[in-house]
C-alpha cells in the first residue's frame, strides 16, 4: 500500500508539472491580456506601470519559473481581478462545487446501478426498453437547454424552486433553502452521468450473468436474489467502478455549464470569471486544483477497485 | 435395486426464430442407487442439456422442458416450483461442470463459496460451517485446508479448482452427483486423479453418479451402465460389461473404434466415424445416424427406430442382425488372421 502510494505520488507530480506547463503557455499565447491592463480609461503610462507590476514584461519562461517556485511553497500568487490571494479565492468556491458533484455522484450511483441491474435482468422487456429510451434521451439532451427548461417550469411558471444562487449559508442557513437551491443543478448534472452509469451497469451485468460461475451458484441452491445482488453484482461492479473514474472529469466540466446556468458560485463559475478577465494566476490555480481533484478521485477509484477485485494486487 | 432417478420421455430445447429446437428429444433412462451411469456422445448430442434439465437449470439459459417426467426419489422434478427446486439443488442433487477454471466466482474466497453451499441447506453457524468446509476440502484431497480456504480461485490450479467444485457439490451429502465432463479441461494425470477421487467418494458416500463424457475411455473406467446419446436421442443403453464386450449400435461401435487401441505390436488403429453430428435445425429424417451409418438401409432413412429391448440392453436400430453378423465375421477374420 505504502509503495503504491509513493509511486502514485511521483506520477502525480509529473502529471501536474505537464498540466501546468501546457496551461501556462496556452493562456499566455491567447490574444488579449489581463482586464486590469486593458481598461480604456487608463493612460498608456498607467498601463505600462500595471504590466510591470504584474511582471508581464518578463519572458514567459521566467514567469513560469517564478510561478512554479511560488507554487511549490503553497503560494499560487495573487488574483489580478480582485487582488486577493488565489488560494483564498479558490478555497471560498471549491466547497460549493464539491457539494454539487458529491450529491450528483451519490444520486447517480444509488439510482443508476439498480436501474441498470433491472434493465439487465429484464432484458428485452418493456421496462428495459423504457430505460434504454430515457438513457438515450438523457445522453443527447444538452445540459444548458434542459437547465433553461427547468428554470422556466419550476422557477418562473410554478415558482417552486429558486432559479439561481447557492442559498443562504452560515447563520441564515435553513434546510429547505439549501435543498431547493441544490435540486435543479444536481438534476442537470445527474443527467450528464446517470445514463452512462445505467448503460454500463446493464452491459456489465449482462456479461456477468452469462458466466459459468453464475450457473454454479444456482446449482448450489441459491436464491435468485443472492445470485444477482451478491455474486453477479460484485463482479459487475469492477468495470462500473472504472467507468465512474472516467466520468469524474466529465462531471467537473459539466459543472462549469451547470454552475453558469444556476449562478452557483463554485469553481465552475470562478473559472469562467478567471478566463474572461485573463486572470493568469487564478486560471493556473484552478487548473492545479482541478487536476489534483481528478488525481485524488482516480486514486480512490483504484483503491476501491482493489478492494472489490482480489486479483488486483499491491494496493 | 431401487431407482433414484427415472427420466421418462424428456423433451428439452430452445425456442428458435420460427421453430422450437429440440436439443433432447424423447430421452428415457434410469439410474439406480449407488450406480455410476456414463452418458457418452459427441459434442452437441444433448448431454449437457439433459443434465441441466434434471437440475432444472436449463430455464435460466433460455431453454425449456416441454415434455416428459423426471422422477427423483419418487417425486416429479418437472412439476416442482422454484422454491422446491432450490431445496433439491446442491442438496439432494449436485452438479459439477465442464469448466473448472471459470466455475468458481473469482471475487470470493474458496472458503466463502464452500461455506455458502453448506449454509444454503443446513442451519449451522458460520464457524461450524467453516469446520465442515475444512473437512470437505481434505476429503477431496487438498492439504493445508486453512490456507486454501482463504485463497481466491485464481490462486488455484485447474485440478485444484475442480476438487473445490467437488467439495461444494458434496457439501450436503447429495444422493445423486451429476458430473458434466469434469475432466475434459484437465490434463491426463489430473484427470486420473479426479476420476479416482470420484470413485472413492462414491464408495464412501454411497451416492449415485451420472457422469457425462465424450471420452469412451473414461466411461470404460468408471461406468456401471453406459448410455450412448446422439443428436438428442439415446442410441443404446447397456451395462458397462456388455457394452465394452460388444457394443451393438453402429454409433457405439464407431465410438469405440475411434479410440486408439493398442493392438499387438505397435498397431494403433484410429477408425473415427466420418461426417459430423447434425445441427438442431437440420435433423435428418428417419434414423438420425443414417447419413453416417455404414449399415443404413432404405428403412433407416424413412423411419425412425425406437429404443427397444434387446437381450439385457436397449438399442435403437433397425438392423441389429446385420450389425451382429458383421461383428461375428470380423471376429472370425481376426482370429484367422492371428
Ligand atoms: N443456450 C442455448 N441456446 C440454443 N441452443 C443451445 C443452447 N445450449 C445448447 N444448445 C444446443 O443444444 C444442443 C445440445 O447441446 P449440449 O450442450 O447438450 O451438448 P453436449 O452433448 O453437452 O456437448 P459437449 O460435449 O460439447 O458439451 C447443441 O446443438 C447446442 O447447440
Ligand atoms: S437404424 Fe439404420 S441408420 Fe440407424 S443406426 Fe441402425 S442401421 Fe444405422
Ligand atoms: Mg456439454
Amino acid at each position: 500500500m505504502l509503495k503504491f502510494l509513493i509511486n502514485r505520488f511521483g506520477q502525480s507530480i509529473i502529471l501536474l508539472l505537464i498540466v501546468t506547463v501546457i496551461t501556462f503557455f496556452l493562456i499566455n499565447l491567447a490574444p488579449g491580456g489581463p482586464s486590469s491592463t486593458m481598461r480604456m480609461d487608463a493612460s498608456p503610462e498607467e498601463r505600462q506601470a500595471m504590466v510591470e507590476k504584474l511582471g508581464l514584461d518578463q519572458p514567459v519562461i521566467v514567469r513560469y519559473a517564478s510561478w512554479l517556485k511560488g507554487a511549490f511553497s503553497g503560494d499560487l500568487g495573487t488574483s489580478f481581478t480582485s487582488n486577493e490571494p488565489v488560494v483564498q479565492r479558490i478555497a471560498e468556491r471549491l466547497p460549493y462545487t464539491i457539494e454539487l458533484t458529491i450529491f450528483t455522484i451519490i444520486i447517480s450511483i444509488i439510482i443508476g446501478i439498480p436501474i441498470g441491474i433491472l434493465s439487465a435482468i429484464k432484458r428485452g422487456s418493456v421496462p428495459d426498453h423504457i430505460i434504454n429510451f430515457f438513457s438515450v434521451v438523457g445522453l443527447s439532451v444538452p445540459a444548458f437547454w434542459l437547465g433553461l427548461m427547468l428554470i422556466l417550469l419550476f422557477s418562473i411558471n410554478l415558482g417552486w424552486l429558486p432559479s439561481s444562487g447557492v442559498g443562504a449559508r452560515g447563520v441564515d442557513f435553513n434546510l429547505w433553502g439549501w435543498i431547493s437551491h441544490l435540486i435543479m443543478p444536481v438534476l442537470i448534472l445527474t443527467t450528464t452521468i446517470l445514463p452512462n452509469i445505467v448503460r454500463f451497469t446493464r452491459s456489465s451485468m449482462l456479461e456477468v450473468i452469462s458466466q459459468n460461475y453464475i450457473r454454479t451458484i444456482r446449482a448450489k441452491g441459491a436464491k435468485e436474489s443472492i445470485v444477482i445482488y451478491i455474486h453477479a453484482l460484485r463482479n459487475a461492479l469492477i468495470p462500473i467502478i472504472t467507468i465512474i473514474g472516467v466520468l469524474i472529469p466529465r462531471l467537473l466540466s459539466g459543472a462549469v455549464i451547470t454552475e453558469a446556468i444556476f449562478g452557483w458560485t463554485g469553481i465552475g463559475t470562478l473559472i469562467l470569471e478567471a478566463a474572461r478577465g485573463r486572470d493568469y494566476p487564478l486560471v493556473m490555480g484552478i487548473t492545479i486544483v482541478i487536476t489534483i481533484v481528478v488525481i485524488l478521485c482516480n486514486l480512490i477509484v483504484d483503491i476501491v477497485y482493489s478492494r472489490v477485485d482480489p486479483r488486483v494486487k499491491n494496493v | 435395486m431401487d431407482k433414484i432417478l427415472q427420466v421418462k420421455n424428456l423433451v428439452t430445447g430452445y425456442q428458435g426464430k420460427n421453430t422450437f429446437m429440440k436439443a433432447v428429444d424423447g430421452v428415457s433412462f434410469d439410474i439406480d442407487r449407488g450406480e455410476t451411469v456414463c452418458i457418452v456422445g459427441e459434442s452437441g448430442s444433448g448431454k449437457s442439456v439433459t443434465s441441466m434439465s434434471i437440475m432444472r437449470l436449463i430455464e435460466y439459459e433460455n431453454g425449456k422442458i416441454i415434455e416428459g417426467d423426471i422422477i427423483f426419489n419418487g417425486e416429479n422434478i418437472v412439476e416442482k416450483n422454484n422454491y422446491e427446486m432450490r431445496k433439491i439443488r446442491g442438496s439432494k442433487i449436485s452438479m459439477i461442470f465442464q469448466e473448472p477454471l471459470t466455475a468458481l466466482n473469482p471475487v470470493f474466497t474458496i472458503g466463502r463459496q464452500i461455506v455458502e453451499a453448506i449454509r444454503f441447506h443446513q442451519s449451522v453457524k458460520k464457524k461450524e460451517a467453516y469446520k465442515q468446509a475444512e473437512e470437505l476440502i481434505q476429503l477431496v484431497g487438498i492439504s493445508d485446508p486453512r490456507t486454501r480456504l482463504k485463497q481466491y480461485p485464481y490462486e488455484l490450479s485447474g485440478g485444484m479448482r475442480q476438487r473445490v467444485m467437488i467439495a461444494i457439490a458434496l457439501a450436503s451429502n447429495p444422493q445423486l452427483l451429476i458430473a458434466d465432463e469434469p475432466t475434459t479441461a484437465l490434463d491426463v494425470t489430473i484427470e486420473a486423479q479426479i476420476l479416482d477421487l470420484l470413485r472413492k467418494l462414491k464408495k464412501e458416500k454411497k451416492m449415485s453418479i451420472m457422469l457425462i463424457t465424450h471420452d469412451i475411455g473414461v466411461a470404460a473406467e468408471m461406468a456401471d451402465k453406459v448410455i450412448i446419446m446422439y443428436a438428442g436421442k439415446i442410441m443404446e443403453i447397456s451395462s458397462a460389461e456388455d457394452f465394452f464386450e460388444n457394443p451393438i449400435h453402429p454409433y457405439s461401435r464407431g465410438l469405440l473404434e475411434s479410440v486408439p487401441k493398442m493392438t499387438g505390436e505397435r498397431g494403433v488403429k484410429l477408425n473415427s466415424i466420418s461426417g459430423s453430428i447434425p445441427s438442431l435445425s437440420n435433423v435428418p429424417s428417419g434414423c438420425r445416424f443414417s447419413p453416417r451409418c455404414p449399415f443404413a438401409t432404405e428403412q433407416c432413412i424413412n423411419q425412425e427406430p425406437v429404443l427397444e429391448k434387446f437381450k439385457d440392453r436397449q438399442v435403437a436400430c433397425w438392423n441389429i442382425d446385420n450389425v451382429l453378423r458383421d461383428h461375428l465375421k470380423n471376429q472370425t477374420d481376426s482370429e484367422v488372421f492371428q
